[in-house]
């Protein structure tokens, strides 16, 4: 099976950060990064030892770590298996891993190591069958979660890529299926002309990835609550300004608003979102829908209820909405006449999976303000809650996608540049086109054929 | 039927339903592995029709033709008795998209290949229709017992191979005119449908289309392009030598349609019975209707017509590009339209047909159908479309039926090993929703899959099961042991810069060399041949042409071949996890409800194969892993 990397512990901002690789060549591609105090190759050093050296990119000093070496069979997924204890924080973390990539590793699936491990018989039936749910599961949520983190723009832009690839792929093939009717000439100049401006743009989103993007991603922290509970004034209490419009009037949030705001070095991704309740209006209902799916995406939830009025059904439908999820929950307008109590509130979070901490907080007098800031610090530092790891893999295996992607155009080019006969192109066309399938989770199935009948008249 | 007192019975081994390219071949298969078989076929004069167009091979189904030769089947030995008209396709092209094609003599063609029936040890050929399938229970499964034709009398065998092609409760159409007719207004079959719904075999309804033949006499050829055959004849069998077939060609011709000819289909498109409605079956999108293109590619300003001689001994043309279910009236006017066609006579209308075939989910890549022991299909039953498509099936069912009745494992190619391997892995596991036409795009491994390689590829099954001699083995062994060497040769003979080879280079328009080169790196360059090269090889060994030809493929495209190797290779390790017959796809918790159905309906052989299911989900082929795992396989 080939090598494996991902980054093992969660991408908070605590000191260690654990990468692992597994796989038949996980030892030469460690030793390819790797320089021991001692000068002694990984490969030559016996199982089960401890390393002390320092990670290096040619001749640039990474970062100092500690390397542990487990061969084949005595590892967690009996292959052999070389783990980075690296001390850099998040973007040294990162650094490493994307060597490993660059020198043969594949960012590992979601559960891949525990697929290895029961696959090469470390562990048994019962662990198989929770392996197998997490599985199921775990590549559903990743493959929402790389497509919800693309922005709409940016998919929309890989599309277009793919789609104007898979046009000259079936042109190609259309032609070489159909000599008579079709015909390549002047083809290639063409093909060249659009491959540069496509693979310029891939180049462009690669770049995007290197530029530090783990720094602007924070933490998500969706503003959730029934309307008129105060959730916009929250936002304007946060962020210190008139940001969000605040009335009188329910559901005057009618889609979810998105802010950043720096506590103590920390990132939070504000969203403000419509207040969750019964609606016929059609532009708040898909406002609802959004703020649904915002709790699902936030890494934190703050859950504002309304001090000075009862609880009712629609608080208890918000608390199993964001049941299993980081929340903190604001028990607002405290400089009213308080109607519901922390003691009536915390009653509702009855046999949930997390009891959230309750504050009080006056969006008015900025009561509270103060403590929830500590609260998230707190949290955060605790590893409570964290930046979504899952995505950061999604994330890095995007960037290896596209260079998968680019390096195939590349290809393309050389080819036409060889005078390479046309259905030499469309080999590397169709990596391309894979590559980038994969970024928006997308197969490559009949796509082909089904464009070469769209497009191009085939046939007798 | 009922009234019926006859009750011959006759025993033999295997019996073959029709006489169509897919029927011969599997005849023929299972007489020369030794068993006796009877082919069966509503008229005698109907063996090896070809109903459609006038030629064999083309881009993809070139590369069937002489795969299944390989293999040691018949078809490409009798286009080579039987050809008029040669041409390789996409020379412009890479080694891998060369396709042979060549128009044959039909009346020759269907001639020759019965008097290979007729005189093939083992075979009997019967004319009659099979109206029953007869076959024992014995729990779920049934078990092939005979056929039953429509006399009364019963063939008792062991192995049935269904090769009905379009006869299946045919109907054709032109314009109005409706008749309950399998192709050519020949008999169709009216009662195996039933039998086979009986026994579960469920069926469905395709389409497809022939376009008219018109009188050469009242042609002007002149008006039109001249297409003529290639000058050197390369042979579609490896078993036919070159000097044999060299001869004079006839012509093909290429008019074009233009916007006259599209007004008047567009104006009659209510009487096409496809846009009326009448037709229920789907038709093909690679050979649409003159109609369908003119409506979906409303753009195009014209489309290209041919017209191919349909023998030597016959008057009649086929006019290609324009086939029409539209009414004869519509027909005359449109063809009139066509330069060189002005005074055209029609002397077979262009029709429709439609036809019974198998439903998705039955066949097994041995292509024997699932839950019927001993019960074969191929070609357009199966869903496929072509005179190519159905030899190579109908060789594969033939082998394994014999192979099965002689207690052999079955004979599968995998989608790395043939195109034949790509097609029958489609037809199996992919719910293909109009006749199926081979194309190099469906190939991922195309580039290892030429036609020129074909009998290293194959050459040593066909040897292995029995229908290939084994000179013709020894002949490929032979040559890639010249092949490998003269590589290595070339690879290791190495050219200095003197001024001599620098001009030599020049005059090539190719690159100065700096240091010494080996032979092999300048063969590399697209401007240099392998015949440029005995400039600096004056002492080498003459080599026949097909092994210089290989000897530059593998050199010219190394790179493209290796990585290409690579892909097989992983490809290989999935089609190697096998999934055991009896699984039961409710035990494997976490499987999606879709992949699920999909997984009980297709009932893949291996986990490769399982994840070409569409609907089957990277996901659901990582918990069916892991299940296979934990149940120890």
């Amino acid at each position: 099976m080939d090598t494996i990397a991902a980054i093992c512990t969660a991408l908070s901002p605590s000191g260690i950060g654990i990468i692992r690789i597994s796989g038949e060549e996980a030892i030469t591609i460690a030793d390819k990064i790797f320089k021991g105090a001692d000068k002694k190759k990984l490969k030559e050093s016996d199982s089960h030892t401890i390393h002390y050296g320092h990670i290096v990119d040619g001749n640039e000093i990474v970062d100092e770590v500690l390397v542990m070496l487990m061969k084949a069979p005595r590892s967690y997924t009996m292959e052999d298996v070389v783990e980075i204890d690296c001390h850099g924080g998040i973007l040294v973390l990162k650094k490493v891993f994307n060597l490993l990539i660059e020198n043969g590793c594949r960012p590992s699936e979601p559960g891949e190591f525990t697929k290895r491990a029961f696959l090469n018989g470390r562990i048994d039936l019962t662990s198989a069958e929770a392996v197998m749910d997490l599985i199921s599961s775990k590549s559903e949520m990743a493959r929402k979660n790389s497509v919800s983190m693309l922005n709409g723009k940016m998919y929309e832009l890989i599309k277009n890529l793919r789609e104007e690839i898979l046009y000259y792929i079936a042109k190609i093939e259309a032609a070489l299926d159909d000599p008579e009717h079709m015909s390549l000439d002047g083809f290639e100049e063409e093909l060249q002309e659009k491959i540069n401006n496509i693979q310029e743009k891939i180049n462009q989103l690669i770049k995007s990835y290197d530029s530090g993007k783990i720094l602007k991603e924070g933490i998500n922290t969706a503003i959730v609550g029934k309307p008129n509970a105060g959730k916009s004034s929250i936002l304007n209490m946060i962020l210190n300004e008139e940001r969000a419009i605040v009335t009188e009037i329910k559901g005057t949030t009618r889609d979810t608003l998105e802010e950043s705001y720096d506590i103590g070095g920390i990132t939070l991704n504000l969203i403000d979102t419509a207040g969750i309740h019964e609606s016929d209006d059609v532009v708040e209902k898909i406002g609802i829908e959004r703020a649904k799916s915002a709790i699902e995406k936030a890494d934190l939830v703050l859950y504002v209820a309304d001090s000075s009025t009862e609880t009712d059904v629609f608080d208890d439908q918000i608390i199993s909405l964001i049941d299993g999820k980081k929340s903190i929950c604001l028990l607002n307008k405290s400089d009213l006449q308080r109607e519901t109590t922390k003691q009536e509130l915390n009653a509702h979070f009855e046999g949930c999976l997390i009891k959230p901490v309750i504050l009080y907080t006056s969006a008015k007098n900025g009561e509270g303000k103060e403590e929830l800031f500590e609260m998230i610090k707190e949290m955060f530092f605790a590893g409570e809650i964290s930046f979504n790891d899952e995505i950061m893999v999604s994330n890095l295996r995007q960037k290896n996608d596209l260079v998968i992607a680019s390096d195939s155009l590349k290809k393309v080019s050389e080819s036409i540049e060889n005078s390479m006969p046309e259905d030499f192109l469309s080999i590397d066309l169709m990596s391309a086109y894979a590559a980038l399938g994969e970024i928006i989770g997308e197969e490559v199935s009949d796509d082909l054929v089904d464009k070469i009948f769209s497009e191009f008249c085939m046939g007798k | 039927m009922e009234n019926n007192r006859n009750n011959l019975t006759i025993e033999t081994d295997v019996c073959v339903i029709g006489a169509g390219h897919a029927g011969c071949e599997a005849a023929l298969a299972c007489a020369r592995l030794g068993l006796n078989t009877v082919i069966f076929t509503v008229s005698i004069e109907s063996i090896a029709l070809m109903p459609c167009n006038p030629n064999v091979g083309g881009t993809s189904k070139g590369h069937l033709v002489r795969e299944l030769d390989a293999l040691g089947g018949e078809m490409g030995k009798n286009i080579d008795k039987t050809f008029i008209q040669s041409k390789m396709l996409n020379l412009s092209k890479g080694p891998a998209v060369h396709s042979l094609r060549a128009q044959a003599d039909k009346a020759n063609y269907s001639h020759e290949m019965r008097e290979t029936l007729e005189n093939q040890e083992n075979l009997t050929i019967k004319q009659g229709e099979v109206c029953e399938i007869l076959f024992d229970e014995d729990g779920d499964n049934k078990i092939i017992k005979g056929v039953r034709i429509f006399t009364g009398t019963t063939y008792l065998c062991k192995a049935v191979i269904i090769c009905s092609g379009t006869y299946l409760n045919a109907r054709c159409l032109c314009g109005e005119a409706i008749t309950y007719t399998g192709p050519n207004g020949l008999q169709a079959a009216t009662y195996l449908s039933e039998s086979l719904n009986a026994m579960g075999v469920t069926l469905r309804r395709f389409k497809t289309g022939t376009p008219a033949r018109m009188d050469k006499r009242s042609l002007d050829f002149s008006k039109m392009e001249e297409q003529k055959g290639d000058e050197r004849i390369i042979p579609f069998s490896f078993s036919t030598n070159p000097d044999d077939i060299q001869k004079d060609q006839v012509s093909c011709y290429l008019t074009y349609t233009n916007e006259e000819t599209h007004k008047i289909i567009k104006a009659n498109l209510d009487r096409s019975p496809i846009y009326a409605g009448i037709i229920e079956g789907t038709g093909p999108r690679y050979c649409p209707s003159i109609e369908d293109k003119v409506v979906k590619f409303a753009d195009k300003e014209r489309h290209q017509v041919f017209i191919e001689p349909e023998g030597l001994y016959t008057n009649e043309m086929y006019v290609g590009g324009m086939s029409s279910s539209l009414p004869e009236d519509v027909q005359l006017a449109m063809y009139r339209t066509v330069p060189g066609l002005e005074n055209c006579k029609i002397v077979r209308n262009a029709y429709a047909i439609e036809y019974d075939c198998l439903t998705p989910g039955h066949l097994t890549l041995s292509l024997e159908i699932k839950g019927v022991s001993g019960l074969f299909s191929a070609g357009q039953f199966n869903g496929s479309s072509g005179y190519e498509e159905a030899a190579a099936q109908g060789l594969i069912a033939g082998i394994n039926a014999a192979r099965k009745i002689q207690g052999k494992e079955p004979v599968i190619l995998d989608r790395s090993e043939a195109y034949i391997g790509v097609l029958i892995d489609d037809l199996v596991t992919k719910e293909n929703l109009e006749p199926y036409r081979m194309m190099t795009s469906r190939a991922e491994y195309r580039l290892l899959l030429r036609q020129d390689n074909a009998d290293f590829r194959l050459r040593k099954i066909g040897y292995e099961v029995g229908l290939v001699t084994k000179e013709q083995y020894d002949y490929v062994l032979y040559k890639d042991e010249k092949i490998t060497a003269e590589v290595d040769r070339l690879k290791n003979t190495f050219v200095g810069s003197a001024t001599k080879n620098q001009e030599y280079l020049e005059s090539l328009g190719s690159a100065p060399l700096r240091t010494g080169t080996s032979l092999a790196e300048l063969l590399c360059r697209p401007e240099i041949t392998y015949e440029n090269l005995s400039f600096f090889d004056k002492e080498r060994e003459p080599l026949s042409e097909d092994i210089i030809e290989q000897v530059c493929i593998r050199i010219k495209y190394e790179g493209y071949i290796e990585r290409q190797e690579r892909q097989v290779a992983a490809f290989k390790k999935m089609e190697k996890k096998l999934i055991p017959d009896d699984i039961n796809y409710d035990d494997v918790s976490s499987l999606r409800l879709e992949a699920r159905q999909k997984l009980k309906l297709f009932r893949p052989l291996s986990v490769g194969q399982a994840s070409r299911i569409s609907g089957v989900t990277p996901a659901d082929v990582s918990v069916l892993l892991i299940y296979l795992a934990s149940i120890g396989k």
